[in-house]
């Protein structure tokens, strides 16, 4: 399973090396969403700083989004995935760990954007990097579990955020309330958010892992 | 002749070989194998639905002139006989479609009925988180002020119902009806995994935020008397429309699936024995009846084809 699932996440990853959608596309769309953020909410009355931690994750859900379109975009129907004879579970991994990594570049791009553009210093460097790596994980289980879910679909493009959003609700709430607390100087172990986004990370990775099976017979 | 269950070889054509699995019949499914719509046309169904419309106008008579106002909420409390009811259906209809889905996905019990089941009270489902939503704010605006507040409750609701929304768009892509199933099955099971981790984040995040703003009204009324008839009369009536309009639903997919299976069949059919009995000369009929293709493709066939649809 694991040998498969390096396999996908290499091809995934060197195909995303040399066409360069990912940065030359998706990381700036994200950029785009941050400076209209700054459009929507005026900069100089200190909404912006306040709301950063929310309009950070929103940003990073959309990009989430047109990751996992652009992950199964790179494969031409269902079907080359059922015929490579590789382990369901491991193309779900493979392809969860290409998209994570991908966001997990993103965050970092993303972090520098909002420390720079809307004026936020950085505090609770681990607590933010742990929320940050569970809902990458979440972010990337989930996405690509609904993206093979509209696999073969025509109307994937306007399916996938309708169902994929929703359910990102929970993900959204608790690292925004993480963040919060953390820039507002107290972040704690104790709140509840981290855990949440953990139990989100491992329920939607369990959830790939058995459900890839069926989905890519259906797909 | 709607009412006879369905001949064998319209099931075999209808049913990929996985569908037909041994035991689908024992189970009881609602779409087991044989008269699938035939337990739905039975007297039950619009004697359900004739109670259920005729309770809840019961209800409506009861809530509106009957019942005392109360002495907190005054005349508020008349939307107490109509929210919760709706609300359990809600969240009843939910429920069923996680259970069918796992039913359908589950081999020794699947069968197409169940995925209708799952299809049928979704769509139930969806309009009644849309008249809970809308009478809890109908209830919220004079109660706490405004049309939304952003309660556990609510919230979990609202993203319930878009959940859901987004399981009916994706029954609605056409794709082959196994197909679809499984799918819209797998859907609805993980749509349903993120319905607890969704309230909890939203019960810590109003509780954390917004302690003590708005708590439920139905708790804080003594409901005694003609007002908890009238409230457990909503429920059943609301149930038993429930009820009625997925067995509906259920038909009118059953029904289509027919269509879809046996609709060419049936009207390949009737062109020929229109042409028959017409007097067509009788080359162009066995052509016709030949097969479709050679029909089609020669000129006299295609002459016939188009006299008969012109009856």
């Amino acid at each position: 399973m694991w040998r498969d699932a390096i396999l996908v996440a290499q091809k995934d990853l060197r195909v995303e090396l040399r066409s360069r959608v990912a940065t030359n596309q998706v990381v700036p769309f994200a950029l785009v969403v941050l400076v209209l953020f700054a459009f929507a909410l005026d900069p100089s009355t200190g909404l912006l700083r306040q709301a950063a931690p929310g309009l950070y994750w929103v940003a990073v859900c959309f990009a989430a989004v047109l990751a996992t379109q652009r992950s199964f975009s790179l494969e031409p129907g269902g079907d080359a995935l059922r015929c490579s004879g590789l382990d369901a579970a491991g193309v779900f991994l493979g392809k969860a760990i290409a998209v994570a990594l991908q966001l997990a570049l993103l965050q970092a791009v993303l972090t520098a954007g909002v420390v720079v553009l809307y004026g936020v210093s950085l505090r609770g460097g681990i607590i933010l990097l742990g929320a940050g790596l569970a809902t990458t994980v979440g972010l990337a289980a989930s996405g690509v579990l609904y993206g093979l879910l509209t696999g073969g679909i025509q109307v994937r493009e306007t399916l996938l955020p309708l169902l994929l959003l929703p359910v990102l609700a929970p993900v959204l709430l608790s690292a925004t309330r993480v963040w919060s607390a953390a820039l507002a100087g107290t972040p704690s172990f104790a709140d509840p958010w981290l855990s949440l986004l953990a139990v989100f990370a491992a329920v939607y990775t369990a959830a790939g892992i058995v459900a890839f099976p069926a989905l890519m017979e259906v797909s | 002749m709607m009412q006879h269950a369905l001949n064998p070889s319209a099931e075999g054509t209808r049913l990929a070989p996985e569908e037909r699995v041994p035991g689908a019949r024992r189970t009881g499914a609602p779409g087991g194998d044989s008269g699938r719509e035939g337990w739905l046309r039975r007297w039950w169904l619009p004697i359900t639905g004739v109670t259920g419309v005729v309770g809840v106008g019961l209800t409506v008579w009861l809530g509106l002139w009957v019942t005392p106002p109360s002495a907190e909420m005054a005349n508020l409390v008349r939307l107490l006989y109509v929210h919760p009811p709706v609300a359990w259906v809600c969240y009843l209809a939910f429920s069923v479609t996680t259970l069918a889905s796992l039913a359908y996905l589950w081999p020794r019990t699947r069968a197409m009925g169940w995925d209708w089941l799952a299809g049928a009270s979704a769509e139930v489902g969806v309009v009644f988180a849309g008249l809970t939503l809308a009478s809890g704010s109908i209830w919220g605006k004079p109660t706490w002020g405004t049309w939304w507040v952003w309660d556990a409750r609510l919230t979990t609701t609202a993203i319930l119902a878009v959940l859901y929304v987004g399981y009916l768009a994706l029954r609605r892509v056409p794709a082959d009806p196994t197909v679809a199933a499984k799918r819209s099955a797998i859907a609805a099971i993980i749509a349903f995994a993120d319905v607890p981790i969704n309230y909890l984040s939203v019960y810590w995040w109003n509780t954390l935020h917004q302690t003590g703003t708005v708590l439920n009204p139905t708790q804080q009324i003594k409901v005694e008397g003609i007002m908890a008839w009238t409230l457990l009369l909503g429920f059943v009536a609301f149930t038993l429309v429930y009820v009625w309009m997925t067995g509906v639903r259920f038909r009118i997919a059953a029904l289509d699936a027919r269509l879809d299976s046996e609709g060419l069949e049936i009207a390949l059919a009737e062109r020929e024995s229109e042409g028959v009995t017409q007097g067509a000369d009788a080359e162009s009929a066995t052509r016709s009846l030949s097969g479709v293709g050679i029909g089609l493709a020669a000129p006299e066939g295609a002459h016939f084809v188009a006299a008969g649809g012109e009856q």
